[in-house]
């Protein structure tokens, strides 16, 4: 018996149309994949939203011409040449294919056949141009996968990068290596069926043409396969989405808005505290009043305490900044403090800061990766209290802390302008100013600021001693 | 002395803020002293605080105590405003990011110059020649960026520019720039032991200086975050008098340290921008 698979046009239509039960699961699977990433997605965002204000409105122009260079041009990737190329291949296929996912979407959902197809040769230049991403994607994960496991980049390894970080980023690759397969298997089975029905299938095929002798001449077989191939890669790629909240690879939408909310100042410039800028010039000068904030605010007070305990005392920023993160590793690999064998990561911070808000808060996840990593990353004993267990000292010790230099090599290292060094600052800030948990040497340093107005124990009075001797003793001072 | 001129009713053109360091630090007063050379050469109308100064906070902030800093902001923008100071040139990175950043939103707001910019400016000005004094031809200088001149506030290319004049061969190192390593003294880190680790910060550099000075690339190999096996010189002993240039007193004392630690003191020295500028100029007293 022999099924003709392929329609001819419908008299009224320009597209082969078949509704069918299959485009109403396609619908309802649609519904569900985007429905349920909507609700993770709301989570997260009342995850971000529980970090303290911060204005981060204005400077647009700046700020979307940084996002252009920073998240869309990857500017800061190509520090590193290997990787960055790597990456640029799977980031653009990422956005080229995805044009293909819309059609994808319109042929579930009306039943049509490559919709697109009308579009004659740039269909063909966007088909083309797919395939041979979608070839070069698979190298790259291939490569990617080789760096990661076998290579010995150090960058990806680290007591922070066990369990679920660890597998999650294989997990990615697998995915992404499985989308591709499934793209090819559709289109090759798409074209075989074409092939041997003499008919002419619109798009070009670069990479499938060279496949179609691997699959069955069987027509039914083939039109399994192509629906398969199809079904895979749009099911595929939903749950890829959904997986996304419970990934590093969620840095693939977050680090557009994390670029364009990162800071415009100077790296060397750390925020000054305005309720101690208050304080201070109270105690300077009785007459001062504090500026009262808008009534309209209502209740909403001062922050109850200087510097951040927990993840709701860092700014909401700082929380952007977690969910952003792909754990590459780049901060960590430049820290002098992890350099040089110190327990400090930079990335750890901002890992610990996303698994604590998690805890604490929403876990938007359908597998909770912050549970699988648990046993690997704490002390089974502090799980018992969750409301002590605390991003300071319930996951970064005070010793990471005061190991940071401030050099923000981490910073300038990000990719996506991650800032580690605000969030270490302003855990110090609460270890000094709520616990005066500051190392004692520091404390020392601290009081000769106090006393001699030096950070080291020398009278004031001896400030201008340098210049007795200015035209004396200097002679030696340079010698070849 | 700023005090001096206020009484005769004078506004000194710039501020020279000498800090802690430049004003206790005996291996720093002579930067103090070189720089001070150069600016009574050049003619430059200068003042400073003397007695009056008092520590920019920095490194109260850096280490979490924030209302020290601003403690020590108030005090020293009263200072500064008291006197009518439009511009502050400084030697330190710390003072100088501090009073540039963070005192505006104070009440501080003053144009603030790294001194390694105003030798740029004096270079280019043709008052400063390099000329006259000792000669550096031929000697190896490697510039260590300081993180508070350099990814804090992005001036890379001032120190180098310095260092352009005195004809030596300039040598980077592999992590230079916006990729510097830190000399190890930042954020606080100057006034307390470090952490348990494998090895101190500063000595990771020095390792990082002396392997780029002596063309030493199996060192260079050996050093985390130095990704590219290039080495930076063919293979040689080092021709000795290299110098180790920087441009902040903390980490002239972190690398003098790690020096002397690697027992190279004979050979190589660390200097201050503004020392070698005063002494090729012949300014050296």
């Amino acid at each position: 018996m022999h099924t003709d698979y392929i329609s001819a046009p419908t008299p009224n239509l320009p597209f082969p149309v078949h509704f069918s039960f299959q485009n109403i699961i396609f619908l309802l699977v649609a519904i569900a994949g985007f429905g349920l990433f909507a609700w993770q997605a709301r989570k997260i965002r009342a995850n971000i939203l529980v970090g303290r204000d911060r204005d981060m409105s204005g400077n647009v122009n700046e700020r979307l011409w940084k996002t252009l260079l920073v998240a869309f041009g990857q500017q800061k990737m190509f520090k590193r040449l290997t990787p960055a190329l790597l990456h640029l291949v799977v980031y653009v296929g990422f956005i080229v294919i995805n044009i293909e996912v819309i059609e994808i979407l319109i042929d579930g959902i009306f039943g049509t056949h490559r919709v697109l197809g009308f579009m004659g040769p740039l269909y063909s230049a966007l088909t083309g141009t797919n395939e041979v991403l979608g070839a070069l994607v698979v190298l790259a994960v291939v490569a990617f996968w080789w760096r990661r496991n076998v290579g010995g980049v150090r960058r990806f390894t680290g007591p922070e990068m066990r369990a679920w970080p660890k597998m999650d980023a294989n997990v990615i690759l697998y995915i992404e290596v499985i989308l591709m397969v499934a793209l090819f298997l559709m289109n090759a089975a798409d074209l075989k069926l074409h092939q041997l029905q003499g008919k002419d299938l619109p798009g070009a095929f670069p990479v499938s043409g060279l496949l179609t002798g691997l699959l069955p001449d069987s027509l039914t077989a083939l039109h399994v396969l192509e629906r398969v191939g199809w079904w895979a890669h749009i099911v595929g790629i939903l749950l890829f989405l959904n997986y996304l909240p419970s990934s590093k690879h969620f840095h693939i939408i977050m680090a557009f808005p994390n670029v364009y909310f990162s800071r415009l100042m100077p790296q060397g410039q750390f925020s000054n505290v305005d309720s101690i800028t208050h304080e201070v010039k109270a105690m300077m000068d009785p007459t001062y009043q504090v500026p009262t904030p808008p009534a309209s605010e209502g209740a909403e007070a001062a922050p109850t305490s200087f510097g951040a305990k927990d993840v709701n005392d860092l700014a909401w920023t700082n929380l952007l900044n977690a969910y952003s993160c792909t754990e590459c590793g780049r901060c960590t690999s430049v820290c002098p403090a992890n350099i040089t064998g110190k327990l400090l990561s930079p990335r750890k911070i901002i890992m610990d800061t996303r698994d604590r808000m998690e805890e604490k808060y929403n876990s938007p996840l359908i597998f909770d990766p912050n549970l699988y990593g648990k046993e690997a990353k704490h002390d089974p004993q502090e799980q018992l209290d969750k409301e002590n267990h605390t991003l300071l000292r319930g996951y970064v010790t005070p010793e990471e802390l005061w190991a940071c230099t401030t050099c923000n090599a981490c910073v300038e290292a990000c990719p996506v302008n991650i800032n580690p060094l605000e969030s270490i600052i302003e855990m110090r800030r609460f270890l000094v100013l709520e616990e005066s948990a500051a190392p004692n040497s520091l404390n020392v340093m601290f009081s000769n600021i106090e006393n001699n107005g030096a950070p080291w124990a020398f009278s004031p009075s001896d400030r201008f001693n340098w210049a007795d001797e200015l035209y004396v003793a200097d002679k030696a001072a340079v010698t070849a | 002395m700023m005090a001096d001129l206020a009484a005769r009713g004078e506004t000194p053109e710039i501020l020279f803020w000498v800090g802690c360091a430049g004003a206790f630090d005996d291996r720093y007063k002579r930067v103090t002293r070189a720089f001070v050379r150069i600016l009574e050469h050049v003619g430059v109308n200068y003042a400073v605080l003397g007695m009056e100064e008092s520590c920019t906070g920095d490194p109260a902030k850096r280490a979490g105590n924030e209302f020290l800093f601003q403690m020590q902001a108030m005090q020293n923008i009263t200072t500064l405003n008291g006197y009518g100071i439009k511009k502050v040139v400084t030697a330190c990175p710390h003072c100088f990011n501090t009073i540039k950043n963070e005192y505006p939103a104070l009440g501080g707001e003053y144009e603030v110059i790294h001194h390694s910019t105003f030798l740029q400016q004096l270079i280019n000005e043709g008052k400063v020649k390099a000329e006259g004094g000792e000669s550096f031809k031929g000697r190896r200088i490697t510039f260590h960026d300081s993180c508070y001149l350099g990814r804090a506030n992005n001036i890379y290319e001032a120190p180098r520019a310095v260092l352009e004049v005195l004809d030596a061969d300039l040598l980077e190192m592999k992590r230079c720039k916006t990729n510097g390593l830190c000399c190890g003294a930042g954020g606080a880190q100057m006034w307390k032991e470090p952490e348990p680790g494998k090895k101190d910060v500063n000595v990771e550099r020095t390792e990082e200086a002396l392997a780029t000075l002596d063309g030493d690339a199996d060192v260079l190999l050996n050093l985390q975050g130095v990704e590219s096996n290039a080495p930076v010189l063919p293979a040689g002993s080092n021709r000795g008098g290299s110098v180790i240039a920087v441009a902040c007193p903390f980490c002239m004392t972190m690398m003098a340290d790690g020096v002397k630690n690697k027992e190279r003191e004979a050979d190589v020295q660390v200097f201050d921008l503004a020392e070698l500028i005063a002494s090729a100029e012949g300014l050296n007293a």
